[in-house]
């Protein structure tokens, strides 16, 4: 289009013309503008460093415990030794099945569940109007603050007290809905959900649940897959609570890590090729929605 | 709950209603279901807050007034006998030391370096997703990983940094050994997981910023260096308190990493980097099994964040400000909540004209 509607709309079409030249000229300085090799050479070696560690992790991985000890820094192309490492991490105690099985457990049941809570939650809190809506946001969004790992031993208790120490059931439920899920989901809710969509629901005799359903859960998706994905990424990467409850009878694959190497230390090839194992599903996962996942950070995204 | 169909529908004629005078169950329950849906659906937040968070949070103090073992359960009152008892412990001290040793090395190398970052990628460079992804990919291997890795190659012995060193002719650096050393050690492990993480939440902040203002900045003949601590530094402002402030919360209850930065777990041999958190773990599960102390110093950490993180709040604002006051008199009312939409759609959702509630929408049933 060579012409600005907007301006040609407004003002004729010889400002339109205008325009079109102004952005003419923008584009030609967008390209002259482009930053010299300086900026490519810090973006090439900040690439290195954040993904270096993880290679560094399966060339260790695919090595034996001999040349570790006799080449600290090893020659970037891996040796051969990755698949018999990894079988024997497989057939080591630290329970690696179970400890895949149940991060996979963990991971789905917990984003599942917050993408749904929160969706329901950031609904009501957007759209609806009832009574004490603007001071419990405001409380729900205060709670984000609050140090929950802190309570780290009455939570113990409790879950001791419902016979929950060392099941799944302890990590998956105190997570199920995230006050930063419920105002992702409210934040997101606001700007792409229309009150006509859900008036015309009303007006078509839809209970409130099936306007949930049918309307908000669609209009929801983008930010829904995104809340998704970044409480799957949190769930995966939990140490510190299922390592408590949990123990090494019933580990996550982090906590299974650990018992990894605080069993096999002399041997950092099998230790690292199980961490290499343990973390190549989010790798996997990140070469496919890492896009997703830089918007999501930009839109907003808070720490764990 | 609701089982009510579209009444346009017949497929569910199980519960005829006569359309006799005065309100029938459906319209009743329509209007039920007006007016106490809302409660429904933001019930199971606070439901399970309360259960997961806020009672334990208040049950942690009851705990920490009594003898509490992880086997035995509860004892006696013994009133503020855990907080003393904790205190005289040297242990508490040094965790409290390498606790926010780390989180001082991290904190300020991380918020530099990826407000830097941001700069750098807030250029008009090529294959922009490309290298975002790039700095992103840390962030998703587990603190735990990124721990195992970390301390294998800073190993004191035979450790890759350390011969990368000696190949320099630098001498090697005791990094497990050595107290300072083994906090840089830790501090990098975060800020490989966090730094790129950061950089991006800075990078929206930065892509919101109205390019007139540097234009401006441009004609009263500022530099590039001069542009970036007088526009961008400023207009970060809201988005760097909560950087800092959530790299607070999160940065004083550190555990993962130190917890495997050598295979025994116990913060090294003379305790160079354990931290708080290891220590309540070890005062609950280790050798002593005392919930009481460890609940003490559960609360006594959570006092400190929330002075620190108060503390923060004051001093980011302050220096974030600095010369610019004038430039920008944003109230900054709700630091926390209205920075978090740093960048494109959730700001948008705070400024653009957003079709506001309609009036009619009073919880009473339209019809």
């Amino acid at each position: 289009m060579s012409t600005d509607p907007m301006v040609v709309g407004t003002a004729g079409t010889k400002a339109g013309k205008a325009a079109a030249r102004a952005r003419a000229r923008r584009r030609r300085s967008a390209t002259s503008n482009r930053p010299g090799w300086l900026t490519y050479a810090i973006m090439a070696v900040v690439l290195m460093l954040s993904a270096y560690p993880l290679y560094y992790s399966f060339l260790l991985g695919s090595s034996d415990a001999v040349s570790i000890a006799q080449t600290p820094v090893p020659s970037l192309i891996p040796e051969g030794n990755f698949l018999e490492n990894a079988t024997r991490v497989i057939s080591s105690d630290i329970k690696f099945w179970p400890a895949l099985l149940n991060s996979i457990i963990a991971a789905t049941v917990t984003a599942a569940s917050v993408v749904f809570f929160a969706t329901l939650a950031g609904f009501a809190f957007s759209k609806l109007r009832f009574r004490g809506r603007g001071p419990l946001l405001v409380f729900l969004i205060a709670t984000m603050a609050i140090p929950t790992q802190l309570s780290v031993v009455p939570l113990f208790i409790l879950m001791a007290e419902l016979g929950w120490t060392g099941r799944l059931e302890a990590v998956i439920v105190p997570g199920m809905v995230t006050a930063f899920g419920v105002f992702w989901m409210t934040q997101y809710l606001e700007s792409a959900l229309p009150y006509e969509l859900i008036e015309a629901g009303r007006v078509d005799g839809c209970s409130m649940l099936r306007t949930f359903w049918h309307i908000v859960m669609p209009a929801a998706r983008p930010a829904a897959a995104m809340l998704g994905l970044f409480t799957f990424i949190g769930s995966w990467t939990a140490f510190f609570w299922p390592f408590i409850v949990l123990g090494s009878a019933n580990p996550t694959l982090p906590v299974s890590i650990q018992l990894l190497q605080a069993s096999y230390f002399k041997d950092y090839s099998l230790i690292l090729a199980g961490v290499t194992i343990a973390a190549a599903p989010l790798i996997i996962l990140f070469l496919f929605a890492g896009r997703q996942l830089v918007a999501g950070v930009m839109q907003g995204a808070v720490k764990g | 709950m609701s089982t009510t169909v579209a009444p346009r529908r017949p497929a569910a004629p199980a519960a005829p209603t006569p359309p006799s005078g005065g309100l029938t169950w459906r319209q009743r329950l329509g209007i039920w279901d007006f007016r106490y849906s809302p409660y429904l659906y933001i019930s199971p937040f606070f439901v399970l807050f309360g259960i997961v968070g806020l009672f334990p949070l208040v049950y942690t103090f009851w705990v920490s007034l009594h003898e509490w073992s992880l086997i035995g359960g509860k004892g006696e009152f013994v009133g503020l006998g855990n907080y003393t008892q904790v205190i005289a412990q040297d242990n508490f001290w040094v965790g409290l030391r390498n606790t926010f040793s780390i989180f001082l090395l991290s904190g300020v190398t991380q918020t530099l370096g990826a407000l830097l970052l941001a700069a750098v990628l807030n250029q008009n460079i090529r294959a922009k997703t490309f290298w975002r992804m790039g700095v992103l990919l840390p962030f998703v291997v587990a603190p735990v990983a990124v721990g195992v890795i970390f301390s294998k190659m800073f190993a004191d012995q035979a450790g890759l940094i350390n011969t990368l060193l000696e190949g320099v002719g630098l001498p090697s650096v005791g990094w497990h050994s050595d107290v300072l050393a083994s906090h840089v050690a830790i501090a990098t492990m975060v800020n490989f997981r966090w730094t790129g993480y950061v950089t991006l939440i800075f990078l929206a902040a930065m892509q919101a910023i109205p390019k007139e203002l540097y234009e401006a900045a441009m004609i009263d003949g500022a530099g590039r260096v001069r542009q970036f601590l007088s526009v961008t530094v400023p207009m970060l402002r809201p988005t760097i308190i909560f950087v800092v402030i959530t790299a607070t919360i999160g940065g004083l209850q550190i555990f993962d990493e130190p917890r495997v930065f050598d295979q025994a777990g116990q913060g090294g041999s003379s305790r160079q980097w354990m931290t708080v958190t290891m220590y309540i773990y070890e005062l609950g599960w280790g050798a002593q099994q005392s919930f009481g102390r460890a609940a003490a110093v559960s609360w006594i950490l959570f006092l400190i964040i929330i002075g620190v993180g108060v503390l923060n709040y004051l001093l980011t604002r302050r220096i974030a400000t600095g010369e610019t006051t004038r430039t920008r008199t944003t109230p900054a009312a709700a630091p926390l909540v209205g920075t978090v939409p740093a960048g494109t759609a959730p700001a948008a959702a705070t400024t653009a004209p957003v079709s506001d509630p309609p009036p009619t929408r009073t919880g009473k049933d339209p019809s």
